[in-house]
């Protein structure tokens, strides 16, 4: 099962996965129990007819403590472990500095690593076997860090900083989602994580730190140029030109990526034309208006950003 | 029949309407009876729509990617379903419940203050009114049910839906704190004689609990809506971040009124399976102690859990267990309930109405409801599974398959009462089944979705395998539900003009609403039943067996007036502890903020020390004090029978009280001046909304102390008691005292 808690790709993961399990057998067979007496109850109880009245039980003390007692014992071996897995799962920052910022913003993911200055959005790259301390803030309302195969969902709070450490086991790409309610495009602030072994991260990381590339020619040098003039460059950075707002993700190197806006479409050109041409249609509600571009326009911006490797 | 008691009659005769047919005899009614009926109209009414609202995102839902709603329609569906369903729905439907039933099964003519009951039914509608005004008035509100901050704040939500939704919720809360002062001064003075507090019928005892649960849980969401109201027509910053306020307190506050809230959308429907279950199993409820003891279990929990909802907030590991401790415990009364009902049924003689399988199929749907629940206060499976449909699922278990399905059983038993006619049994099986299937196909699969990682609140979703045909599946239990609800419509509809006449106790039920005819007269009884156990019919009809020679239901006290205040008295220090949770959440916000407010630079505006002057507002605050004197006085001159001095006092508290608001005036005066106001910073914010509501107290007070005052002169209080002294002086005597911490924490604490 892809994205679930179930199918943990990290140690984390994997306590949580077997507390849950614990505690759905022991649901299951509290379910049975009651169940299995109701059903009992009612084919062996049912009115066959007559008009005595049954035996008058007004309850038997002993019994009832019994049943208090019985669950009572039942939670509280469950919060021994939900304490036990609590520690081992969600440990504090300690006074280590992050490895990755995080900031949700309605309805995309920024991503720094402090360490290297870069800085890209809505994929996380995360070397695989490495526990690494992610730092959670939230830019504008409440948003909420979730990728269930990685571990637990923590909130990212406007004026709280939450951090949570993770640690990947497994390489490929692992999906999560926002999981606090954000408004309009909630639905599609879709984050992927990308585990990578460390030398295929390292190089990542070494080839995100670079700056653009200017294209020397055709479209894309003149979608460069649109990217100056056409009012792009307000809203977003692209490392290594004049653009440097952080309105909006940052598209340094965004030709990489594999989706475009937190998980609407996959990364082609023809979608990122689709993107161009409407953003509205696609994200009703997302912050990026509508530019009024021509097709010769677009083209030639999706080509400049399609080359941003 | 010598011991037959007479229904003890009310000390005012109720108001009568001219005719008592038509609207008007509904509009204008304050009997108990039409104000509960009137109540189940409305609720269903809203039922639907609520209704319809969900099937309109089930449809959304129905395939991944789906353009049936745009995103800003959807979320305000979902919004709208939501508030609706529980302020609307399900707490107001219970209080109907409670409405037609509690003075019939104590053996009482009418509720305590019947004219306040009506009060309670119209803030309801009109605060249902005005939420749904908002979809004419430029857009629902879109922020969820919980309208977490700071997406419910202007700037991220700028149309007046949410404006709307907490000017609807204030006033339907006010209504709800009303009818909980109501149902508890009911059930302490209105009881037949007899009628101890011990042989109360369950649903009563449930009914009672719950509303204590109301007048503490309702002033807490009515304080946090007007701190959010404050922010977004005031810009004020209690939850705004960028202006230092707190994100995290909405959620404290919030969910400080919302899990007690659970509670109460779920307590009457516990009342109501204990009093189906005992009739249709012949047994009577098995363990009357432990079921009215863990209610009481169930309420003082229920304030102690709140940060349940907010494991995923990072409130650090200590609070986590705490909050993740006091979940479990909560579990355990609840868990006795379920197995005293079962062990109700066990040697029974079980009848499978209609009313008996919607009761059944409760506890094991609540049962399923309350293991789910387990896996939120497990912290380490709540930071997977809250926000995600697994939470949708589970507290669709409690509140539909636990609640809606108790509410069901609870029509279906009481509407013979009703209205003299018995619901058809044949459609009753059929509603029952499909409500059985359409609920657990709709929502026992949203657990799945949950577990594949699909988030609640979105209004479409990415096609990953099997979230296509899980919610497809889903969406087709919804329409199945919406079959069923028809069916029952129908049911009610045709059984009103059809059904079979039902006679005065048609399931041989033992509490007392079965001892008057079906409908009961206006007066609710011409005789009653001696009252002698907590089953005064089975009695009756059992005379070589009755309850009352056995030891566990002969305990309990007889007679009505163990409390022997004035119920206007009782109503009235109801009503202020009630204000005090009020305005308790108002000084803790200060309190709260009192390390931001204090640590800026001395020459900030923020700094209280500089910009209030504790001498001078301490001058004001001794004439508040003396006026508590004067007031105090006045009664006394009253007992003495001497109404001159009763008169000079009653003026002298007045123009103490408002030299203490000229003071409050000038202050404010002078604080704006100084350009220090709600909007400067969260000083001004929570200074200006505690004291302003204080004020606006005072100024309530003065009002009343002056009618008080032209009453006195015209001879009106010939003494030596008057309750209405009595009830606006304990008013006043509150409005100093909660001066008095105020003056303590803003002017003497914070300074220091």
């Amino acid at each position: 099962m892809q994205g679930s808690p179930f199918n943990p790709i990290s140690p984390q993961e994997r306590d949580i996965s077997n507390l849950f399990i614990g505690i759905l057998i022991a649901g299951a067979v509290v379910f049975v129990l009651v169940t299995g007496l109701v059903l009992f109850i009612a084919v062996r109880y049912r009115h066959r007819g007559g008009s005595d009245e049954p035996y008058q039980e007004f309850g038997r003390r002993r019994l009832e403590i019994a049943w208090t007692i019985a669950p009572a014992v039942l939670l509280a071996v469950i919060l021994g472990f939900t304490v036990k897995t609590m520690a081992a799962v969600s440990p504090g920052p300690g006074d280590h500095p992050p490895d990755l910022i995080i900031t949700g913003y309605q309805w995309w993911w920024g991503i720094q690593y402090p360490a290297s200055g870069v800085v890209t959005a809505n994929e996380v790259h995360l070397p695989v076997g490495r526990r690494m301390l992610l730092q959670l803030e939230g830019g504008d309302v409440i948003h909420d860090f979730w990728v269930p195969q990685l571990g637990r969902k923590m909130d990212m709070i406007p004026g709280h900083t939450n951090w949570l450490w993770v640690e990947p086991t497994q390489t490929g790409t692992f999906l999560g989602a926002c999981a606090e309610y954000c408004g309009a495009e909630h639905a599609w602030m879709r984050i992927r994580v990308i585990v990578q072994p460390q030398a295929e991260f390292d190089a990542w990381q070494r080839q995100q730190r670079q700056a653009a590339v200017a294209p020397t020619g055709g479209d894309a040098a003149q979608g460069a140029h649109l990217f100056q003039q056409q009012t792009c460059a307000s809203c977003h950075a692209i490392a290594g030109t004049g653009a440097n707002a952080h309105v909006g993700p940052d598209l340094t190197h965004f030709g990489g990526r594999d989706t475009i806006a937190a998980g609407v479409l996959d990364n082609t050109p023809d979608n990122l034309a689709k993107w161009l041409k409407s953003p509205q249609a696609v994200k009703p509600g997302n912050h990026m208006p509508n530019l009024q571009l021509t097709d010769d326009q677009i083209r030639a911006l999706v080509a400049y950003l399609e080359a941003q490797q | 029949m010598a011991n037959v008691p007479l229904v003890p009659e009310l000390d005012t005769p109720l108001p009568k309407v001219e005719s008592d047919e038509g609207l008007l005899s509904w509009v204008a009614s304050v009997d108990h009876k039409q104000i509960g009926i009137m109540y189940l109209i409305a609720t269903l009414f809203f039922f639907v729509v609520g209704g319809l609202e969900a099937l309109l995102m089930r449809v959304q839902l129905a395939r991944p990617e789906n353009g049936f709603l745009s995103p800003a329609a959807y979320n305000q569906i979902f919004t709208m379903h939501g508030t609706t369903m529980v302020f609307l729905v399900v707490m107001p439907m219970l209080i109907g419940f409670g409405n037609y039933l509690v003075p019939l099964m104590i053996g009482a003519r009418d509720m305590a203050f019947p004219r306040l009951n009506a009060l309670s039914f119209w803030l309801l509608i009109f605060g249902g009114l005005l939420l749904y005004y908002s979809f004419i008035g430029g857009g629902a509100p879109d922020a969820g049910w919980f309208s977490y901050a700071p997406l419910s704040e202007r700037a991220f939500s700028f149309t007046s839906g949410l404006d709307y939704w907490a000017l609807g919720l204030l006033t339907t809360g006010i209504g709800t704190v009303l009818s909980g002062i109501n149902f508890i001064v009911t059930i302490l003075t209105q009881r037949a004689p007899g009628m101890g507090i011990r042989r109360l019928p369950l649903f009563v005892w449930m009914t009672f609990i719950n509303a204590m649960l109301i007048i503490f849980a309702l002033p807490i969401l009515n304080a946090s809506l007007v701190m959010l109201l404050a922010d977004r027509q005031l810009n004020a910053h209690f939850f705004t971040p960028a202006s230092g306020g707190s994100a995290v307190l909405w959620q404290h506050y919030f969910w400080g009124f919302g899990h007690p809230e659970v509670y109460i959308m779920v307590l009457p429907a516990f009342g109501i399976i204990s009093e189906v279950i005992p009739v249709f199993s012949r047994k009577p409820i098995y363990g009357y102690g432990f079921v009215a003891g863990s209610t009481v279990g169930i309420a003082f929990l229920s304030f102690a859990v709140w940060a349940h909802h907010m494991f995923a907030v990072g409130l650090g590991r200590p609070a986590d267990i705490i909050f993740a401790a006091g979940s479990m415990l909560i579990a355990v009364p609840t868990g006795i309930k379920i197995f005293n009902w079962v062990a109700t049924m066990w040697g029974g003689a079980i009848r499978f109405t209609t009313a008996m399988c919607f009761a059944m199929a409760f506890l094991i749907l609540f049962t399923i409801g309350g293991i789910s629940g387990v896996s939120f206060a497990v912290v380490p499976t709540d930071w997977q599974t809250t926000d995600t449909y697994y939470v949708v699922a589970h507290m669709h278990y409690v509140l539909f398959g636990g609640t809606l399905f108790a509410v069901f059983a609870g029509i279906y038993y009481w509407f013979p009462k009703v209205t003299g006619r018995m619901l058809s049994e044949v459609w009753g099986r059929w509603h029952f089944w499909w409500t059985f299937i359409g609920f657990n196909l709709t929502f026992g699969v949203q657990h799945i979705l949950g577990i594949l990682g699909m988030p609640r609140r979105v209004f479409t979703y990415p096609d990953l395998p099997w979230w296509g045909v899980l919610n497809l599946a889903s969406t087709i239990g919804a329409f199945i539900l919406a079959l069923s609800v028809a069916i029952f419509v129908w049911n009610l509809i045709a059984s009103l003009h059809h059904g079979a006449t039902a006679g005065d106790n048609p399931w041989q039920a033992w509490t007392l609403e079965w001892a008057t005819t079906s409908p009961p007269p206006i007066h609710n009884f011409d005789r009653l039943p001696p009252i002698r156990s907590r089953r005064p019919l089975w009695d009756v009809a059992h005379p070589e067996n009755p309850d009352w020679e056995r030891q566990t239901s002969q305990r309990g006290t007889a007679g009505t007036a163990e409390i022997g205040i004035d119920k206007n008295l009782q109503g009235t220090a109801l009503f202020l502890a009630s204000e005090a949770v009020f305005f308790v959440l108002l000084i803790l916000a200060f309190v709260y903020y009192h390390n931001n407010l204090f640590n800026e630079s001395s020459s900030s505006p923020s700094n209280a020390g500089r910009v209030l002057d504790p001498v001078k507002t301490g001058i004001y605050t001794v004439c508040l004090l003396a006026s508590s004197a004067t007031i105090w006085w006045a009664g006394r001159s009253l007992k003495r029978g001497n109404p001159t001095m009763m008169r000079l006092s009653l003026l002298a508290t007045v123009i103490l009280g408002a030299v203490f608001l000229f003071g409050q005036g000038r202050e404010y005066q002078r604080l704006i001046g100084e350009n220090v106001t709600i909007s400067r910073n969260l000083f001004g914010s929570t200074f200006f909304t505690l004291t302003g509501f204080h004020g606006f107290h005072v100024l309530m007070g003065l009002v009343a102390i002056a009618i008080l005052f032209g009453l006195a002169l015209r001879n009106t209080f010939k003494g030596p008691h008057s309750v209405a002294i009595e009830a606006v002086s304990l008013y006043w005597h509150f409005v100093d005292v909660v001066w008095i911490v105020i003056f303590a924490t803003i002017y003497l604490w914070a300074r220091v």
